[in-house]
């Protein structure tokens, strides 16, 4: 068994709306010097080792992302 | 006719929109989520809610519903198909229509009664309409803001192929104010508004939304 991690992110050029949000919050609660928050989506997965990379490409591309509004990045990470 | 309506678990808007079908003189006919099958009907709508909880993104995992893949599979022969709100989702979700829904640019839920301008009547959804019309219907729904790159909306505008237009202030941010578009060939439809709940002056805002489901009987009997 391996550890995939899939890190999901909202393009650059979408809005944001909940990272505003979080970005907005953080003067308010006295913490200063944070310009910009963009909010995504990380995914743990436990996969067996003949899952090969393609597959996951494809889990990350047709499933946990949409690529019209989001970009993803697969990688193995030690378990 | 027989117009197919798909309920999942956690879609809300299915009683209101086999209702809307009845008051067009069509039959509305149930369609489950877990079938591979359509029940010989003779369009589909797909209608709001909260499909699967919303997990993951909205209409991400409804996309992959059996029932999902017959009516893209009808569709892409030209079955008339209708998405309102988490049927609009759903459907961007399985690429029968261009772009995607975020959340509401103010991240509020906005729940009011939405006025609408016409922009395409040429529609199998919206031949009731006059061309530049302006209708009151309901809009429920927090992840409204429709979302495309450039080349596609360029795309859509081109082609005419937005089919409604927030009037006024933009309530979710969506991109030029765009609150339906349509396929190509004009048989998919998909918006954020609730044509479904404004068929009554009894028990809506207007009787405006009803001209989709009339509409929809006309292009049926047509062809």
């Amino acid at each position: 068994m391996a550890r995939v991690v899939v890190d999901v992110m909202p393009k650059p050029e979408i809005l944001d709306p909940q990272g505003q949000a979080v970005a907005n919050a953080l003067p308010r609660l006295g913490f200063d010097g944070i310009t910009s928050v963009r909010q995504g989506k990380h995914f743990e997965l436990e996969v067996a080792d003949d899952v090969d990379d393609a597959t996951l490409a494809k889990i990350a591309e047709t499933f946990l992302a949409n690529p019209v509004i989001e970009d993803w990045v697969v990688r193995r990470v030690e378990a | 006719m027989r117009v197919g309506v798909i309920t999942f678990p956690g879609t809300l808007d299915d009683v209101d929109a086999e209702r809307a079908v009845r008051y067009a003189g069509g039959e509305a006919v149930k369609l489950w989520h877990a079938d591979h099958d359509l029940k010989d009907v003779d369009a589909v709508i797909v209608p709001g809610g909260f499909s699967y909880g919303d997990y993951l993104r909205c209409g991400a995992i409804a996309r992959f519903a059996p029932v999902m893949q017959e009516v893209v599979d009808a569709a892409k022969k030209g079955m008339p198909v209708l998405g309102i709100c988490n049927g609009f989702q759903i459907l961007c979700e399985a690429h029968l229509l261009p772009g995607a829904l975020i959340r509401n640019h103010k991240l509020h839920f906005v729940c009011r009664d939405q006025w609408l301008k016409v922009e395409n009547n040429s529609t199998a959804w919206t031949s009731r309409y006059d061309q530049g019309a302006e209708i009151l219907v309901p809009l429920k729904s927090g992840e409204g803001g429709y979302q495309a790159d450039r080349s596609t909306l360029d795309e859509l505008e081109g082609e005419g192929r937005v089919v409604f237009r927030y009037v006024g202030e933009n309530p979710n941010g969506s991109r030029n104010d765009i609150a339906g578009i349509t396929s190509a060939n004009g048989r998919v439809v998909g918006l954020m508004p609730h044509p479904e709940h404004a068929i009554d002056a009894l028990t809506g805002p207007t009787d405006d939304g009803l001209g989709m489901f009339l509409s929809l009987v006309d292009s049926v009997v047509k062809a």
